[in-house]
């Protein structure tokens, strides 16, 4: 186990390693979102208060659990980066950065969307609203932080830090943002309990948390296989692959 | 350090370390306050600042006390606190400009502590004055009465989180060219807690609420971000200077 980790720790047997998990990885995330995209866009039943507007549920969710996994995963990547100083850890969490960022985008919009059929309204200024948009703030805090350093090294260790301290403070942010919105409880609008889902509802979303998690790794992965390419370029073994190639 | 080699104990490195530390301590504090102290306008510059940023509600939104009374707990606590982080660039700029901040870093004492006094420094010279001079600004936004105490003392206590939770960010965009927006995008969103309980406590103590709720977690708030930030900055701090 260990003796493999610490293979995995090198870009090039990284490289090598991943190169067989890639097609497997890839069609079970096409594979899973065509199928959960399919069952629940077209022939899970409709809510019976919410109609067919409900079915933003299929994206939403999903697009929400991954913006705040990337978040802790990028967290991880920066801890090991920082006490192992395993360049690929730094690797792999820049390559996610702007997949989580562009999660929280995409939970805040559709969420939005869910919100003109439902409350009436694109915005409002709900706990959780409010939270996932702090969340968006982190995401562009890291990747500004990485970008404005001159050195690539310097960039990947503040980024790690800034990481580091934005996960230990997501769940106290998360906590007075929910403290902050029962003080304000507006009167007109309230995000009503769902209620519990019946299984034809809720197993196409599962699929579809699954498809985007295995989307979020497939990404990942070929990312971080383009950026060892990319940073490695002057090492003989990365010369020799494109030769093959050629 | 000079002093260390003026004593003649046998053993130097026995009562050494402790003493050496509270000196070093001391003594960053002092500097700071009296290199902040021999130009007055870093010290004022935030709270005419503050004054300004307050002004300007009444022009732009109504004069009408009513309205004025409802929004002032936010205003006051949203302009503070971008008063306090206008002054915050200058925390370790300058240090690192002049190399004395690498004197810091190599002196033996932990580099924790001695950040701890930089901020410290901060706060007396920004925070506390902005949480002294808020009630008065309070009048004019016709603040209810009552709230006054509440307002200053959530003030002195949530600037002390915000100098420690921002010199991370500080710490971190000192080696940046120009990192003043920088620094606003990455502990603009770590204000939020702070910001949220202490306008709470101004809003509590107006409708006549409990306020030791509020001051109570702001208290644990500064009492976490005393125990995590001086590390953070510490690392943050080695990273500028070194990465």
């Amino acid at each position: 186990m260990w003796a493999f980790l610490h293979k995995l720790g090198s870009p090039k047997e990284f490289y090598a390693i991943t190169a067989r998990w890639l097609t497997p990885l890839w069609l079970a995330a096409v594979a899973l979102i065509l199928a959960g995209g399919v069952w629940g866009l077209a022939f899970a039943p409709a809510d019976y208060q919410q109609g067919n507007s409900f079915r933003i549920i299929y994206v939403h969710v999903p697009a929400a659990f991954l913006a705040q996994s990337i978040f802790v995963a990028m967290a991880a990547a920066g801890l090991v980066f920082m006490v192992w100083k395993i360049k690929l850890a730094d690797m792999a969490a820049a390559m996610m950065a702007p997949l989580g960022a562009g999660m929280t985008f995409v939970a805040l919009f559709s969420g939005a969307v869910w919100g003109v059929p439902t409350w009436g309204t694109w915005w409002q200024w709900d706990a959780r609203l409010t939270s996932m948009l702090i969340l968006f703030f982190l995401y562009i805090g890291v990747i500004a932080l990485r970008g404005a350093f001159v050195s690539r090294e310097g960039g990947a260790r503040a980024a790690s830090v800034l990481a580091m301290v934005g996960v230990i403070n997501i769940p106290i942010i998360k906590f007075s943002v929910d403290w902050w919105y029962t003080l304000h409880q507006p009167a007109s609008f309230s995000i009503t309990e769902k209620p519990a889902m019946p299984a034809e509802m809720w197993l196409p979303l599962l699929l579809m948390v699954l498809g985007f998690y295995a989307f979020f790794i497939a990404v990942t992965l070929t990312r971080t296989r383009s950026e060892i390419l990319r940073r490695e370029s002057s090492k003989r073994w990365v010369r020799a692959l494109v030769e093959e190639g050629r | 350090m000079s002093r260390a080699d003026s004593r003649s104990t046998p053993l130097p490195e026995a009562g050494e370390p402790a003493d050496g530390l509270a000196v070093a301590w001391r003594a960053t504090l002092h500097r700071d306050l009296v290199l902040r102290l021999r130009r007055p306008g870093e010290v004022l510059n935030p709270l005419a600042f503050f004054a300004l940023v307050i002004t300007l509600f009444p022009i732009g939104i109504s004069p009408e006390a009513p309205l004025l009374a409802t929004i002032a707990p936010g205003l006051l606590w949203v302009a503070a606190l971008l008063a306090a982080l206008l002054s915050l660039d200058g925390v370790f700029r300058d240090d690192a400009e002049d190399g004395s901040l690498e004197q810091l870093l190599l002196s033996p004492q932990p580099l924790p502590v001695l950040a701890l006094a930089k901020v410290a420094a901060h706060w007396l010279l920004t925070g506390l004055p902005l949480a002294l001079m808020a009630p008065l600004l309070g009048v004019m936004l016709s603040l209810p009465a009552g709230s006054y105490g509440v307002l200053a003392l959530s003030l002195a206590l949530g600037s002390a989180s915000l100098s420690l939770i921002g010199a991370i960010g500080a710490a971190l965009t000192v080696g940046v060219a120009r990192g003043g927006v920088l620094l606003s995008l990455l502990v603009l969103p770590l204000y939020i807690p702070v910001l949220i309980f202490g306008a709470g406590a101004v809003q509590s103590a107006i409708l006549g609420g409990g306020v030791t709720a509020h001051l109570a977690i702001l208290g644990a708030l500064l009492a976490a971000s005393l125990i995590f930030a001086p590390f953070a900055i510490a690392a943050a701090l080695r990273i500028s200077l070194n990465g």
